[in-house]
């Protein structure tokens, strides 16, 4: 995108991103959210999560050397330092430097 | 100052959001900038969308030429978790007056954490300390983001990879989903449903699809999800 492409996103997302905050102070103020809206609320961040984790992983050619490995070992090497050190700074940090060091230095 | 005790509390409880927006923020704004887009552009989405992961995917947006529509619903989704914080501060916001719209603005991930897991103290003028609550956190936010995007651009190194970040940041959000959760199911749909967009869908058009199955999924197998 360029210029006036990237504002106009920008002006989307940022419109899109306070809706999703005042959703509950417009609609649910008097009244409860419907069992279906608890339910989306409830498992859809679980839903998007992996699909973002997909998302973001979707320009690798896993077909071709080296199928991928660089990233699933990092989402590996991520998700260890996660459930062992418990910090998602030190995860987010290490996992990031542990994938530079292997595209960088490892063909 | 009248409101400096309001003022110091709220500091005293934003230190740790100190120290995760500065650092995130951070690593936002250097990978703006490493695809060599201007690092004002960092400032601008820190003051007026303020929304960690959906920034950080913005770049994907700007990079694939995405359509606003498809930014649209695919930000709806991302953020939707977003729409249930306010139902437990309804209550709590109802007094605040005209700060109201800037105090639901101010409602990130980590704002909500702080408001709901730390008691009122009776003597605080409430809605001051959730101001100021909310404009700390997002000033560290806009620091973090502004300082990552200025030395990316006049500091040459290395960048290949760092776009892994956005990756890591979802497989830390997505483990502490879990762990409050408990249920597969979800997961299972996430994972099939955006290996299926991946594979059949064009990649421009993997994201929005992604999420449409998802949520048909989702309805279809409702009664094994909530067991």
């Amino acid at each position: 995108m360029t210029g006036i492409e990237i504002y106009l996103a920008i002006a989307v997302m940022a419109l899109v991103n306070y809706f999703t905050r005042v959703f509950p102070f417009i609609f649910f103020i008097r009244k409860d959210p419907p069992s279906s809206i608890i339910f989306i609320e409830r498992f859809f961040p679980a839903i998007i999560m992996v699909i973002l984790i997909v998302y973001t992983l979707k320009d690798i050619e896993f077909a071709v050397y080296p199928y991928g490995l660089k990233e699933v070992s990092s989402v590996i090497f991520t998700a260890f330092l996660h459930l062992s050190i418990k910090n998602y700074l030190i995860s987010i940090f290490g996992g990031t430097i542990f994938y530079m060091a292997l595209v960088q230095y490892i063909n | 100052m009248k409101y400096e005790k309001e003022l110091k509390k709220a500091f005293s409880i934003s230190i740790p959001v100190l120290m995760g927006y500065i650092v995130l923020g951070f690593a936002f704004g250097l990978l703006l900038t490493s695809f060599d887009y201007p690092w004002y552009l960092a400032p601008i989405m820190s003051i007026f969308i303020y929304a960690g992961a959906l920034q950080f995917v913005a770049i994907n947006f700007f990079n694939a030429k995405a359509g606003l529509i498809d930014i649209a619903i695919a930000s709806w989704f991302i953020n939707i978790r977003q729409s249930f914080y306010g139902l437990s501060l309804l209550k709590r916001f109802k007094n605040s007056g005209k700060l109201k719209p800037f105090l639901i603005f101010s409602l990130t991930d980590e704002t909500y954490a702080l408001l709901t897991t730390i008691k009122d103290d009776e003597t605080l003028n409430k809605k001051y300390y959730y101001l100021f609550l909310g404009l700390l956190n997002q000033l560290y936010w806009i620091i973090g983001c502004t300082s990552g995007a200025v030395i990316g651009s006049y500091v040459e190194f290395d960048t290949a990879g760092l776009e892994f970040s956005l990756t890591a940041l979802f497989v830390v959000l997505c483990i502490e989903q879990y762990k409050s959760l408990k249920n597969i199911y979800p997961f299972l749909i996430g994972a099939i449903s955006s290996i299926f967009a991946l594979i059949f869908i064009p990649s421009d058009k993997m994201l929005i699809v992604s999420i449409i199955i998802a949520l048909i999924m989702m309805f279809f197998f409702r009664k094994r999800i909530e067991k």
